[in-house]
């Protein structure tokens, strides 16, 4: 299920702006990788560019080579449709569809794919999936009501149960905590660790004690200069990078001494 | 230090005084008002209407001759003229209306969709004398081979076949004036749609979009559910316009009493508005009040299917907040 990402030579355009420069890496598979950095530093936009979202905006584009399974994503006749049913992604604000009640918000994204399904195929993978989410026993009984009744963290682990139905091989976060109080936050961390088993995860966040409890490698990115292209600086497992990174601009960063 | 002492005390005092009203209270003022006009001005219309068309439900019979005895028989086919040429531009013009609205809003790259929407605001600009115009004496004849064609075509189909008989020798029937009312509420439906189509919120495109959605999978998921109730509101805003449409109906149609469902006859019945701007100049005081008992029912009429459209939509809305 889990599958490793290998990112060569990427550059991120909007329009003739160079957003992002130069990125190489290889993410590993079922394993958690964190990116931190200032904002601004292309941190998102690098990430959204992991299931082509980054689209969305004209005139965005990618060069250089991003490998899922031995399948470069920016190959000429690949469906970025296609893409993103392999690689989910959980955003900063949690979003399930205001019309659609619990239920319907996980199986969203399989109605998508695989069309009518027998009622009782539907109730397992509504079950697994909030288990999975950890959201079964707080939703269990109010399956049919609408998922902006829950609450702000409910609505986040509701959007992770969305994306995980669909089985994606890697699942992609962006500032998923950021809008959520720390209960919340705690809750989604040890769902994190959960997934990870399943799932490759990769995840965006300005908490440098998000990325240190939760991620096995990190990877920081700064600009250069301003204006200039985000670049990332160092990539290491968490471990490392925490207590005694190669670059004394993420030791700068990670111990609150910046710049 | 005496000065900001002095500031201090200032700020101290102005956390006592209620500083901001003076706008507060001229912005909440206007605003009532604004609202009180317009249930004012409704009210004003249905008394009007009440009190100078009551005794028109009620007249002599030859008042509503030559066609009709009593005020039912004279207002229901014009009732029925009226909705049937509304219903005939809603069919045409709905569809297209949310296309175009969609085009403008997710497909078309800017560059398309900005002259677009512009091209579209302009249509609702030509006066409706100028589209009556045109029908009459330009699209009436275009469409007389697709009169023919229909009535060829459709006429043999049992039930279907109903609605087109014997077709109109000039192209002048109520299909025709549907298909004109249909041009002139086209903007308004577009613009409307277009406007809450693009006030989706983004992330709830980007949720569909991230699910492996396809465009038109996004719409369905995201855009439809978001606009339904302004969707809504901007096909009863183009049904209100064609109910009340008077120039193009009076102009294009060519008016009878016949009742049938034949949308391409010869003579139909005109819509109530068409009739009074036709008849108003006859004037006879009886035959006034008549026609603004006739406007009367077209009132009632416009705000039942208002409140029934508005209905349906606050019922599945509700049935969502449970």
């Amino acid at each position: 299920m889990a599958k490793s990402i290998d990112i060569s030579d990427v550059n991120i355009y909007y329009g003739d702006f160079l957003a992002v420069e130069g990125v190489n890496m290889t993410i590993r598979a079922g394993a958690v990788t964190a990116f931190i950095g200032p904002s601004g530093c292309g941190k998102s936009t690098f990430l959204r560019s992991l299931n082509r979202m980054h689209e969305v905006i004209p005139g965005a584009r990618v060069e250089g080579k991003i490998v899922v399974d031995g399948q470069d994503l920016y190959e000429p006749g690949v469906d970025p449709v296609a893409v993103r049913r392999q690689v989910g992604m959980v955003f900063q604000r949690p979003n399930p569809f205001p019309t659609m009640s619990i239920y319907d918000n996980v199986l969203a994204g399989l109605r998508l794919n695989a069309g009518k399904m027998k009622k009782s195929a539907a109730d397992e993978i509504v079950e697994k999936s909030l288990r999975g989410a950890n959201l079964w026993n707080e939703v269990k009984d109010r399956l049919n009501k609408p998922g902006m009744g829950l609450s702000g963290g409910q609505q986040q682990r509701l959007c992770i149960a969305r994306a995980i139905a669909v089985e994606p091989q890697v699942l992609l976060m962006d500032e998923p905590c950021s809008a959520l109080d720390p209960i919340s936050t705690s809750a989604i961390e040890d769902l994190i660790h959960e997934l990870k088993n399943e799932f490759t995860i990769v995840i965006v966040t300005h908490n440098m004690q998000q990325a240190a409890r939760v991620s096995d490698d990190t990877g920081f990115f700064n600009l250069k200069a301003t204006g200039e292209p985000g670049h990332l600086v160092e990539f290491n497992p968490t471990k490392k990078m925490f207590a005694n990174p190669d670059d004394p601009a993420t030791e700068a960063y990670i111990s609150g001494r910046f710049g | 230090m005496t000065a900001p002492t002095a500031e201090v005390e200032d700020a101290s005092a102005n956390w006592a005084k209620a500083r901001a009203g003076v706008g507060d209270k001229i912005f909440a003022g206007t605003a009532l008002a604004a609202g009180c006009v317009i249930l004012a001005a409704l009210a004003g219309v249905f008394i009007f209407l009440a009190i100078k068309g009551a005794s028109g439900f009620t007249k002599p019979a030859e008042v509503y001759g030559p066609h009709a005895e009593s005020f039912l028989g004279y207002v229901v086919p014009l009732l029925i003229g009226t909705f049937t040429a509304s219903i005939i531009a809603l069919i045409i013009a709905v569809p297209l209306a949310f296309g175009i609205a969609l085009v403008i809003s997710h497909y078309a790259p800017r560059w398309v969709a900005a002259p677009v929407a512009y091209v579209i605001d302009l249509l609702a600009a030509v006066p409706s004398v100028v589209y009556g115009l045109w029908g009459a004496f330009f699209l009436a004849k275009q469409l007389v081979p697709m009169h023919v064609w229909l009535h060829e075509n459709l006429g043999p189909i049992p039930l279907v076949g109903n609605l087109f008989g014997e077709p109109n020798p000039a192209g002048r029937s109520v299909l025709t004036a549907g298909i004109v009312l249909a041009i002139m509420i086209l903007p308004i439906i577009t613009a409307i749609t277009r406007e809450v189509f693009s006030r989706t919120p983004r992330l709830h495109e980007e949720a569909a979009l991230a699910l492996g959605a396809t465009r038109w999978e996004m719409v369905r998921m995201t855009v439809f559910p978001y606009a339904r109730s302004g969707m809504v509101s901007a096909v009863m805003l183009g049904l209100g316009r064609a109910l009340g449409e008077t120039m193009a109906v009076t102009m294009v149609l060519s008016v009878g009493f016949d009742l049938s469902w034949n949308i391409i006859a010869t003579s139909s019945p005109t819509s109530i508005a068409a009739n009074i701007a036709l008849k108003y100049k006859e004037r006879s005081a009886d035959l006034l009040n008549v026609l603004v008992a006739t406007g009367l029912v077209l009132f009632l009429m416009t705000f039942l299917v208002n409140f029934i459209a508005r209905w349906i939509v606050g019922r599945s809305e509700r049935r969502m907040a449970r």
